[in-house]
């Protein structure tokens, strides 16, 4: 998000499901393995190839399920994606395909990226990412004779210690091809869960208030305290923590107490033994779920809260689309709506103690429903200024920014103008993982979800038909390699990083390619996470699921 | 594209070229019967239900194949036609279980809607039937071939919407049934269970496992709401009778999945009833006793007194000890001591209260959740 905030002034994906499933000419999806983790873009994306003779780049180390419909899969190595795509406009700019319009009218900084481009040639490259150079060359004739083209991007871009650097490469891309602010392209990180969008939107993140407001802002501070009923010492002008930053903390004995809420850190934070010793340091872990899950022994309270089906709301999805969720059942025994809980609590906190909340618009925790929320968040958001639920309920379709009660909303961002004004190229160079295969670790792990599972596992663990059909973890090694380690058909693998081991049966297929191997974290018992590595992306302080080194042994 | 004009029972109706009668028929709110074509599909022209009668044609013509022509003249429900359709549905009866009493689509069949309408009571035609077993392994979808009527709307949803090819017809004739992947069961087949195909199963052929003796169509209450699962924000269509969730059903409407789902989002849900749903707030024991917290490394919560135990409690006493505990560290050790992880689980009103939560009331910015995870 942080990339794209950066070149455009506002980081979420541009376009919309449908135009681009109706509307683009091409696709270049690199880092997203679409049809497991967005199945339903994922049939966008085949219907679109099948249909209507869309053309496909697929640019991903393994080999996914949507390699079967492109024209093209660039199979470069893992971690060399800002080498690629500066590779494909190298090819671009050598060859006068760039829209010259677009670049002149709409965009600055192009000559400092250029010159870093300028570097990137074909045969640096292919020699970086293994990608043969002829098809080096194919894919950027492609994305220059296909216009729109849209990118689509996911978690295999972003979790890296380079992720930001790898969404900034795919912006000025998008900038160079004049793909921006058009039906059919647009820079589109899907999302990978049901409100992520809407927890970012909501100030669910430690540098802004909702409709990200920076908090370092005195303005905006002002503001807030003033619709709060505080002074404006008592908001922080400081960034928060974030939560890859909080466990380390927590285990040197400043963070004294953690708040969860719907979330399992032991099964979805990376090096999983150092989290299990971060929460069992901290004074105070509370935990609002709807299962004991994998986080539950660590925790001190334990607090029932209502599943999807058991409250009205919204959630906003990948496309900006704020949506209603409806009750449709009563929750079990005494478990109440997360709202509910987080309110009750406030007001209990308040009650005593020395921090005084005067009397204000939005200051009082006393709400009879949901619709009360989205009224306070709209007045304190801008983005979501217009948002109603009676105007969800009339059957409008809102998508941020929603600028009043009688603003559309916005299918696509950047039409004309970026956010920022103008959009920036942002000259961007390769770096290598942190942690490389070496003599004792010789097999990068990279991770993800399967089709029938999601994330920690909580829900999908506990549907009869999910649970029979995938019913333990996998890990794809490479046939070439399994026959190195003497696997015959089904046989167990013991995976091992610096930071842990796991026992799994292995999958032997070509979806990865020799000296790489793939693990979800779907399981406790061999989560993947158990040997993901801590490092972050210095800026967007994302881990680096999907490259660590790891030793691969037949059990 | 020009406009053409026709008419349909006597009303003049104007139609892009190139649609075809039923299309058009169905833009007038005109309703012509058919059992194989479905809006979200290209047209088949299988099942010879949408029989009508073009003025100057000696032979009735398949509404949904045909396409309009100026100055065409058509009925659709003359005794001709009547009789016509009406042939047509005997011959798929003499060839299909009678069996509405028990069958799950009761009432949601379009077989039994249109043997209903046609006064098609009985089995007037001898012959062989079909015997197939209910048996194919998958987890999540009966396959009944005895209650198929060969209208290929799921090898086109398969094909079309899902692409991945399948489930396609073997054999022809009396003999033709459908199958999947190289004629073996759905889970040995390309299939991913998106469920497309039970969704535009006409009849009780493709069904539910999970669904199956939990309620018809009238029993249910249907909720309209968004998948819990990806970011796509898919919606879906809760069926829920007694408290439960029976099925999920497609949201046509839905601007973002228009219908289709996935795997999870179709047969997903059942988390919700699960046992190990937490119900009561529980606390642990050294907390209820007003200790410090003990070591954790000894913790034993499954014996009976030790401070680790987790005790039930309601939730004014769950959340006054919480509300005292984070009170007491925001005292003692200032409020950059807590840390926050909100839900991109949870509705965007709760995000928007934990946010107000870290900020408002205890006054620290440290507030994250999963989106880099």
């Amino acid at each position: 998000m942080v990339g794209l905030a950066t070149a455009f002034g506002s980081g979420a994906m541009t376009n919309s499901i449908d135009d681009i499933a109706d509307d683009a000419q091409a696709f270049f999806v690199i880092g997203t393995n679409t049809t497991e983790n967005h199945p339903v873009i994922g049939m966008r994306i085949r219907q679109a190839v099948r249909q209507r003779g869309a053309k496909l780049i697929v640019a991903d180390p393994r080999k996914i399920d949507l390699v079967d419909f492109a024209l093209l899969h660039l199979r470069h190595k893992p971690g060399t994606d800002i080498a690629l795509v500066n590779g494909l406009m190298h090819i671009i700019l050598a060859n006068g395909w760039e829209d010259k319009e677009f670049i002149k009218n709409r965009t600055e900084g192009f000559d400092d990226f250029k010159a870093v481009v300028d570097e990137y040639t074909p045969e640096r490259v292919s020699e970086i990412t293994g990608v043969p150079l002829e098809e080096l060359q194919q894919a950027a004739e492609i994305l220059a004779q296909n216009k729109p083209t849209a990118v689509l991007w996911a978690m295999g871009i972003t979790q890296h210690t380079t992720g930001v650097g790898n969404v900034m490469s795919l912006a000025n891309l998008q900038m160079l091809l004049g793909n921006m602010g058009v039906p059919g392209g647009g820079t589109n990180p899907l999302r990978g869960q049901n409100n992520v969008q809407g927890a970012c939107d909501l100030g669910g993140l430690p540098n802004v208030y909702p409709g990200y407001q920076k908090v370092t802002s005195p303005e905006i501070r002002s503001e807030y305290a003033k619709a709060w009923g505080l002074t404006e010492e008592q908001l922080s002008l400081e960034v928060g923590l974030t939560a890859t930053e909080m466990m380390p903390l927590a285990l040197e004995g400043k963070l004294k107490a953690i708040f969860v809420l719907g979330e399992d850190p032991i099964m979805s934070e990376p090096d999983t033994n150092h989290i299990r010793q971060a929460l069992e340091t901290c004074d105070l872990v509370i935990l609002q779920e709807i299962f004991p899950s994998e986080t539950a022994p660590y925790a001190d309270v334990l607090l029932p809260g209502a599943s999807f089906a058991e409250k009205d709301g919204t959630f906003t999805n990948t496309e900006r689309r704020v949506q209603l969720v409806h009750k449709a059942v009563e929750s079990p025994g005494i478990a109440r709506p997360d709202w509910w809980i987080v309110s009750e609590l406030a007001k209990k906190i308040l009650k005593e103690g020395k921090r005084q909340v005067g009397e204000a618009a939005y200051s009082g925790w006393d709400y009879q429903n949901t619709a009360e929320i989205m009224d306070e968040v709209a007045a304190l958001t801008p983005i979501y200024a217009g948002v109603s639920l009676q105007r969800l309920l009339n059957g409008e379709t809102l998508q941020w920014p929603v600028k009043d009660q009688d603003h559309p909303g916005t299918p696509i961002l950047h039409v004309g103008q970026f956010t920022r004004g103008l959009g920036q190229f942002t000259p961007v160079e390769h770096i290598p993982p942190v942690e490389m295969p070496d003599k004792n670790y010789p097999t990068i792990l990279s991770t993800g979800r399967v089709l029938y599972h999601w994330h920690g596992g909580q829900m999908t663990r506990r549907s009869k038909g999910l649970l029979e059909i995938y019913p333990e973890a996998l890990i794809e090694v490479n046939d070439v390699d399994a026959e190195k380690l003497g696997l015959n058909g089904n046989k167990r693998v013991r995976v091992s990083s610096r930071r842990g081991t796991i026992e799994a049966q292995a999958m032997i297929t070509d979806r990865v390619p020799p000296g790489m191997v793939f693990a979800n974290f779907h399981f406790p018992e061999t989560s993947a996470n158990e040997l993901t590595i801590a490092a972050l992306d210095p800026v967007a302080k994302i881990p680096e699921y999907k490259v660590c080194a790891v030793k691969v042994e037949a059990v | 594209m020009g406009k053409v004009k026709f008419t349909i029972d006597g009303k003049e109706i104007q139609a892009e070229t190139g649609v075809t009668i039923l299309q058009a028929a169905r833009q007038e709110k005109i309703f012509i019967p058919i059992l194989c074509d479905h809006p979200s599909l290209p047209p088949e022209g299988a099942c010879r239900i949408c029989l009508v009668e073009i003025e100057g044609q000696q032979a009735l013509q398949p509404a949904c194949t045909y396409p309009i022509s100026e100055g065409m003249e058509v009925s659709t429900n003359t005794p001709r036609i009547r009789a016509a359709r009406k042939f047509n549905l005997e011959l798929l009866i003499s060839d299909h279980p009678l069996d509405c009493m028990t069958c799950e689509a009761a009432g949601d069949c379009l077989l039994q809607d249109l043997a209903y309408e046609y006064d098609v009571t009985e089995d007037r035609y001898e012959g062989t039937k079909h015997h197939y077993s209910v048996n194919d392994p998958n987890p999540f979808i009966q396959v009944d071939r005895n209650k198929c009527i060969l209208c290929r709307r799921c090898v086109r949803a398969c094909s079309e919407i899902n692409g991945v090819e399948a489930i396609s017809v073997f054999y022809r004739g009396f003999s033709a049934y459908i199958g999947f992947g190289a004629d073996s069961s759905m889970d040995d087949s390309p299939c991913e269970f998106c469920g497309s195909c039970v969704e535009v199963c006409p009849t009780g052929a493709l069904w539910p496992k999970n669904s199956l003796g939990k309620g018809r169509l009238w029993q249910t209450e249907t909720i309209q709401t968004t998948c819990p699962y990806c970011g796509v924000g898919c919606q879906i269509n809760l069926q829920v009778k007694d408290n439960q969730i029976v099925k999920v059903d497609s949201a046509w409407e839905g601007p973002s999945n228009h219908g289709w789902t996935c795997v999870k989002g179709r047969f997903g849900y059942d988390f919700v009833h699960h046992p190990d749903r937490l119900d009561t707030p529980r606390v642990r024991k050294y907390l209820l006793d007003g200790k410090r917290k003990p070591g954790a490394k000894k913790r034993k919560p499954e014996v009976e007194g030790d401070p680790w135990q987790w005790v039930e409690v309601d939730w004014e006493t769950a959340l006054g000890i919480t509300a005292d505990k984070m009170r007491q560290i925001r005292n003692d050790y200032g409020p950059e001591s807590m840390g926050f992880l909100t839900s991109a689980k949870c509705l965007n009103e709760e995000n928007y209260l934990m946010n107000k939560l870290a900020r408002q009331v205890i006054g620290t910015n440290s507030i994250d959740h999963c989106a880099r995870l």
